[in-house]
């Protein structure tokens, strides 16, 4: 310490900005421990078993149905963004000549569809599925809505990990005969593989965060959803739901814990995965 | 002939968000101008009364409340947001980092109706204790906005500060510059309009944000007389009446998505501009 004030004897300037910089990041840093530390400490306590029961009903106000249709949803949701992300990222690198129009034009559509709003996507999805194509409040109004919204994160992430594998590997591949697309599936994805499960584990997060985008096409139906034309809440718009009707302060206290411990294991989850696969993905280039 | 099919396969993949922007697109123009040319543009615009009962469709109200909430945000958030990839930077030893940036990568994950609810549950009652109002409005949601952009501001500035060559630095410090006078002076300037398209997609966030808003900004449609009262942002409007609205008031929410949709749009257009003059 009074060697850093000797430091900035002249310069008290520099010092303040110091200072700044500092409490800068321990501010960011204590939100953020104080953010999680809050809905922990206040959340486990109310953990009941009589909210992990199997049917809701109003006295318990289970969320078991919920976490089902969170995975339900999550599951076909991926079904339909993963392929489409994968192919349209597929297109891009490996066939598009890079300063095309059509190159272009889609760039610029799938930068515009990352920045519009999810509520945006929940009125889309509502006049569009549960309006126009009548399919009232539904599982499906929603994993369409949702895959839509992910589609973006899917592509980006895809697109960065295709751009990422060696030229080498593709010439390799030709060289020894190999077609473009037995060289894509055979040589090109697998080396991508980590960068597209982490872009899928982060599509995931979003699935499992989203409400605004589900309150209107989805529905807040408690029940646990079994038809694609049941209209099931997630996890997130069951806390909503919780919230708005003002009477379960401490039951969404409770959900935030499972959400906030579902968000943190997928971010733990992508971290060691690309750790251990980037090692892997290493290890089977030097074969 | 495989070759042929699949490759147009994938083209048909890489059309289908083509597809969706024109989709969305469509279906909110087709059903939000209607509404629009029977209230009259200005008098959408401009109107300071939502009266849905009298049909009185004005949203200058919830244009201002986003716009001092994005604000709000953007004071709040942004500087302690580049301030912290400084640190990261230059200050932050490897194995403090390897802990924290993780940290900021969870506060990115975390679900907006969580962000809320810490509002409603921690922000709103302190608010309440200091000034003596009901804690909900524009402070308290600018403060929440305020860290939920964090973690974009922090990581787009952390790869423009990264990106800038570490001779700017070392130049500086030759010329006898401090450390955070090299920062200040040559860093940030240097990487400039990378902090700056961190901004915009931050501001991009701010004005989209819903559910968090809509718990803790009070949502009077009211146009606001100071930084502690109510407002209602144009997201919150359309979660808040979309469950019970009926032909013109819908068509009206629906013109507010409209809106909100063109603000995002002129965002998105002044994000590709920056990061198209781009010199790092």
């Amino acid at each position: 310490m009074k060697r850093l004030l000797r430091l900035y004897r002249r310069t008290p300037g520099s010092f303040l900005i110091l200072l700044f910089i500092y409490s800068a990041a321990v501010l960011t840093i204590g939100t953020m421990l104080f953010l999680v530390g809050h809905i922990l400490i206040r959340g486990i306590m109310h953990l009941r078993p009589s909210l992990f029961a199997l049917g809701y009903t109003a006295e318990n106000v289970s969320m078991l149905p919920a976490i089902w249709n969170t995975v339900y949803m999550t599951l076909l949701t991926l079904l339909l963004s993963v392929p489409l992300g994968i192919g349209s990222a597929v297109y891009l690198v490996e066939y598009a000549r890079s300063q095309s129009r059509l190159v272009r034009i889609i760039r610029t559509t799938t930068e515009t569809l990352a920045g519009i709003p999810s509520i945006v996507y929940g009125l889309f999805g509502f006049l569009a599925f549960v309006l126009f194509m009548g399919w009232s409040y539904s599982m499906l109004a929603g994993v369409l809505t949702l895959s839509i919204m992910v589609l973006p994160t899917m592509i980006r992430t895809t697109e960065e990990a295709l751009l990422a594998v060696p030229r080498t590997y593709r010439e390799g591949s030709f060289g020894l005969g190999a077609g473009r697309l037995r060289t894509i599936f055979r040589i090109v994805l697998p080396a991508a593989m980590p960068g597209i499960l982490s872009g899928i584990i982060l599509a995931i997060g979003r699935i499992v965060g989203e409400t605004a985008a589900l309150l209107f096409t989805s529905g807040s139906s408690p029940r646990a959803a079994i038809g694609l034309h049941d209209s099931a809440r997630t996890l997130s718009v069951h806390m909503y739901c919780l919230l708005s009707e003002g009477l379960y302060t401490n039951e969404a206290y409770a959900t935030a814990v499972v959400l906030l411990i579902v968000v943190i294991g997928i971010n733990g989850l992508s971290g060691i995965l690309a750790r251990k696969l980037s090692v892997f993905a290493s290890g089977g280039g030097a074969e | 002939m495989r070759e042929r099919i699949m490759q147009f396969v994938f083209l048909l993949c890489a059309c289908f968000s083509v597809a969706a922007v024109l989709l969305i697109c469509l279906f909110l123009f087709a059903n939000g101008l209607p509404a629009i040319q029977e209230i009259g543009l200005w008098d959408f615009l401009s109107g300071t009364q939502w009266k849905p009962s009298g049909n009185i469709y004005g949203i200058f109200p919830m244009i201002v409340g986003s716009l001092y909430v994005t604000a709000g945000a953007i004071l709040t958030g942004v500087p302690i947001g580049i301030l912290t990839a400084v640190f990261f930077v230059k200050y932050c030893p490897q194995k403090l980092y390897r802990v924290m940036k993780p940290a900021v990568n969870l506060l990115a994950g975390i679900p907006s109706i969580i962000y809320g609810f810490f509002g409603l549950m921690v922000l709103v009652p302190g608010v309440q204790k200091v000034f003596g109002t009901s804690g909900k409005g524009i402070l308290t949601a600018s403060l929440l906005l305020g860290i939920m952009i964090l973690p974009t501001v922090i990581n787009t500035a952390e790869s423009a500060l990264r990106a800038v060559p570490a001779s700017y630095y070392e130049g500086a410090l030759a010329l006898g510059a401090t450390r955070e006078q090299s920062i200040i002076r040559v860093m940030l300037p240097a990487a400039g309009s990378g902090i700056l398209s961190g901004v915009v997609l931050g501001i991009g966030r701010a004005v989209g944000e819903t559910m968090a808003v809509v718990m803790i900004a009070g949502n009077q449609a009211v146009v606001p007389n100071s930084i502690l009262s109510g407002v209602r942002t144009m997201t919150a409007n359309i979660v808040l009446e979309m469950a019970y609205a009926a032909q013109l008031h819908r068509g009206a929410l629906i013109a507010t998505a409209v809106v909100l949709f063109v603000f995002i749009l002129l965002i998105n257009l002044s994000f590709s501009a920056i990061k198209k003059g781009r010199t790092i």
